[in-house]
């Protein structure tokens, strides 16, 4: 059959390229910004837009969707249009995707130091946001899936498969963890409450981990790794079972994990073979990408490119080993709330995510730029001191998770605790911290040297912005299968049934995952005494949230002997149920504060907010300054109130009609209690105090974890 | 941290359900797959291995 010709589309693998380049550098730096406070709590002196609350999702959001997210487009753009034999399906929609795509990463770099975020982690986004990257995903599936259509390959590789199964997950997880009701342009209330939005939040955060970070850079290595080495994958069929199985590993693993005890013996028994099981898809998978390198080793040690994949693909053994090991019961007592999980993701995004990114740039550029890389040494640099800034960040970090996890469980023989301020088991691992600051400084000076490189490379060479290329277009045939045609290569070929199979399974998954889910709030028992927040104690809730308090301080305390000797009585089901969204954290660098309430006097929040150091000496808490001089903004109180009623809180009509009325009230007694201090008369007189947002937060946080009195167990 | 407040999906009429349909739609899917996966033939294997490569691409397999 004749050939066509036709051109592929290098200018838009180029632009995603190099905002791969630019947002890591940026993400890693703030990653660093972020790392420093923990050793210098005092350097960012009163900066409200660069504390640590507010940079922290900058960081992971800047990693995840900027860096990763810009590294998966670059890879995708090039290896479809060539694995298809066709250029993508609009360059309009190409454009789009991508201009749409940096618009919202700049948005989020502007939103969130600002303070605009819904506090659930890696969905840190506010509505406008989330609506602009729904719709800018919707473009990307169109332009994907109608390259798929007018393809010249009858059949689609692996690789492609992965984009797919990305594409359809992520826009499912992302719209069901984002449903919020808009109070004002930057800020909504999650539609869940407490238990609810917690569940929600990590079926999200670890699915989003699974088809964001893991599956489209699966797809990355099917390509890039054989093509890198010069072979096919080393096995085809393994390829296949490691992505269906990955696929429904995680439809099947959610329900399981969560409805365990609610099984029959007989499926019980079968969830724990496959549990055993599981782990082959995932070794399977590196095992395949590794020995994709079969007889070509001797070039591993010269090909920086193929270096920096045997890491990334050995990063993502490790990872997939440690989070089913993660997921035992004695293991996840210890890990949770300790830097043992931060090691555990960067081992993830750093050497599996990082090094992918890094060995496909350096093998995209000289094709891109049609030109040698312009310091293949260079490249060796940056791989030896990237990998040893991965091992100066992670090991220091699983001894302080270790560490601090034994200090918080130690009891004297008289029952008391060894440690029993928790500050101790903070001081102990900053030796630690320093080493993981160092460690980052290593694998961005690393990074930086990649940038100069493709900077260098890029001068030398010149860009060819269409690829001319040739192949034959598709015959039409039967969209039954021919005779002879195996069921595989002929689902394959019929892209839309392909796409809707792996829509229908993962939808499947989701739907028996999410409808207990969304059965489960009438299942929470009520307690009583559990009111809703005075409206005063709402507004300094959003403080809370604006802060980031949530991203050092758990709100969560787990039926131990240790933590309930530590924090006071465990955390209740029904002492959520008003909690929208919920608070509970995810890491304690600082102590959970759920029995906060009532615990210290007003004045004693006073003087911590201003500077921790002046009530816990050695504190690494930032300080709060700006919370002292800004004025509350109380316009919004009624519309907070009435968006909390429509989402089922039972405020009453006085509390509705008269909210700032109430709220004023609350904050005069608060300042009258802080006048009872004559330090505090000393300091400030008769300064107005009551208008300022300190005293939201002293009111927010009096109140925590007192509406139920210790030992009350309620119906729970 | 979610074992503690998971015990209230246990508590739904007839929960157990979804578990179970979930594990064997894998099951199923998964046998269906490694049988058909296992019994592809070997050619056929190796053309889909040599895609990233193919640039006299081979579209007459089943033509």
């Amino acid at each position: 059959m004749e050939k066509e010709q036709f051109y592929y589309d290098n200018k838009i693998v180029r632009m995603f390229l190099i905002a791969t380049i630019l947002w890591g550098v940026v993400g890693m730096l703030v990653g660093l910004l972020v790392a420093f406070l923990f050793i210098f709590p005092n350097y960012m002196e009163g900066i409200s837009w660069l504390s640590f609350g507010r940079l922290r999702p900058l960081h992971t959001n800047a990693a995840i969707f900027a860096f990763v997210g810009n590294s998966i487009f670059t890879g995708v753009y090039y290896s479809t249009q060539r694995l298809l034999k066709t250029r993508m399906f609009s360059d309009a929609l190409s454009k789009i995707h991508f201009w749409g795509w940096q618009l919202i990463i700049v948005a989020a770099a502007i939103t969130l130091p600002l303070g605009f975020n819904s506090s659930k982690e890696y969905a840190e986004l506010e509505w406008p946001i989330d609506i602009a990257v729904v719709l800018i995903w919707v473009v990307f599936t169109i332009n994907l899936i109608g390259t798929i259509i007018k393809r010249r390959q009858r059949h689609i590789y692996v690789a492609i498969w992965f984009y797919i199964a990305t594409n359809v997950t992520i826009a499912i997880l992302y719209i069901f963890n984002n449903l919020e009701l808009p109070v004002s342009a930057f800020k909504s209330y999650s539609v869940y409450a407490g238990v609810q939005d917690a569940l929600v939040q990590w079926w999200y955060g670890h699915n989003a981990v699974a088809f964001f970070l893991t599956t489209p850079i699966l797809g990355l290595m099917y390509y890039f790794v054989p093509k890198a080495a010069n072979r096919p994958v080393y096995s085809y069929r393994l390829s296949i079972i490691h992505f269906w199985s990955l696929i429904f590993l995680y439809i099947w693993a959610g329900p399981h994990h969560l409805l365990y005890t609610a099984l029959p013996e007989w499926a019980q028994n079968l969830g724990t073979v496959f549990s055993v099981m599981l782990i082959f898809p995932s070794w399977g998978g590196m095992i395949n990408g590794l020995l994709t390198l079969r007889g070509a080793w001797d070039k591993v040690r010269e090909e920086p490119v193929l270096k920096f994949f045997v890491v990334a693909i050995t990063g993502y053994g490790m990872s997939t080993f440690e989070g089913p090991m993660l997921s035992f019961k004695n293991l996840n007592a210890i890990g949770h709330y300790t830097d043992w999980i931060i090691a555990h993701v960067h081992v993830g995004a750093l050497a599996w995510n990082g090094f992918m990114a890094a060995g496909m740039i350096y093998w995209l550029a000289p094709k891109l730029w049609k030109t040698d890389l312009f310091s293949k040494k260079m490249a060796n640099t940056h791989f030896w001191i990237a990998t040893l800034g991965i091992i100066f960040y992670a090991l220091p970090l699983y001894v302080a998770g270790f560490t601090q996890a034994s200090m918080w469980k130690q009891f004297n023989p008289d029952g008391t605790l060894v440690y029993g301020n928790f500050l101790e088991t903070v001081t102990q691992i900053i030796p630690m911290y320093m080493m993981r600051a160092f460690g980052g400084t290593l694998y961005l000076t690393g990074f930086i040297l990649l940038a100069y490189n493709i900077i260098k490379t890029a001068k030398a060479g010149s860009a060819v912005e269409d690829e001319l290329a040739e192949a034959a277009p598709l015959k039409e045939i039967s969209s039954k299968r021919v005779a002879g045609e195996k069921i595989h290569p002929w689902l394959e070929r019929r892209t839309i049934l392909f796409t809707f199979l792996v829509f229908i399974a993962v939808a499947i998954g989701g739907a028996v995952e999410i409808i207990p889910l969304m059965v489960v709030k009438s299942n929470i028992p009520t307690i009583s005494s559990v009111k809703p927040y005075t409206p005063l104690e709402l507004e300094g809730r959003d403080l809370y949230i604006r802060e980031g308090c949530n991203n050092c301080h758990s709100q969560m305390i787990r039926p131990f002997r240790s933590e309930v000797e530590r924090y006071g009585e465990y955390s209740k089901a029904g002492e959520y149920v008003y909690d929208h969204p919920f608070l509970w954290g995810s890491r304690r660098t600082g102590p959970d504060i759920h029995r906060i309430g009532k615990k210290y006097n007003d004045n004693w929040h006073f003087n911590h907010m201003l500077d921790p150091r002046l009530t816990s000496p050695g504190s690494i808490m930032p300080r709060y300054p700006w919370l002292f001089t800004n004025d509350l903004d109380i316009s919004n109180t009624s519309n907070k109130i009435n968006a909390m009623v429509k989402l089922g809180v039972p405020y009453t009509q006085m509390e509705l009609d008269k909210a700032v009325y109430l709220l004023q009230n609350q904050a005069a007694e608060i300042e009258k209690n802080l006048r009872q201090d004559p330090e505090f008369v000393k300091n400030y007189g008769d300064a107005n105090m009551k208008d300022k947002e300190i005293v939201a937060m002293i009111a927010y946080l009096q109140r925590l974890g007192t509406d139920i009195k210790t030992g009350e167990t309620a119906q729970n | 941290m979610l074992r503690y407040i998971k015990h209230h999906l246990d508590t739904i009429t007839g929960v157990e359900i979804y578990p179970i349909i979930s594990l064997l739609l894998f099951f199923v899917v998964f046998t269906a797959m490694l049988i058909i996966v296992l019994r592809m033939p070997k050619k056929n294997i190796d053309d889909l291995s040599n895609l990233p490569f193919d640039n006299d691409i081979k579209n007459n397999n089943y033509e």
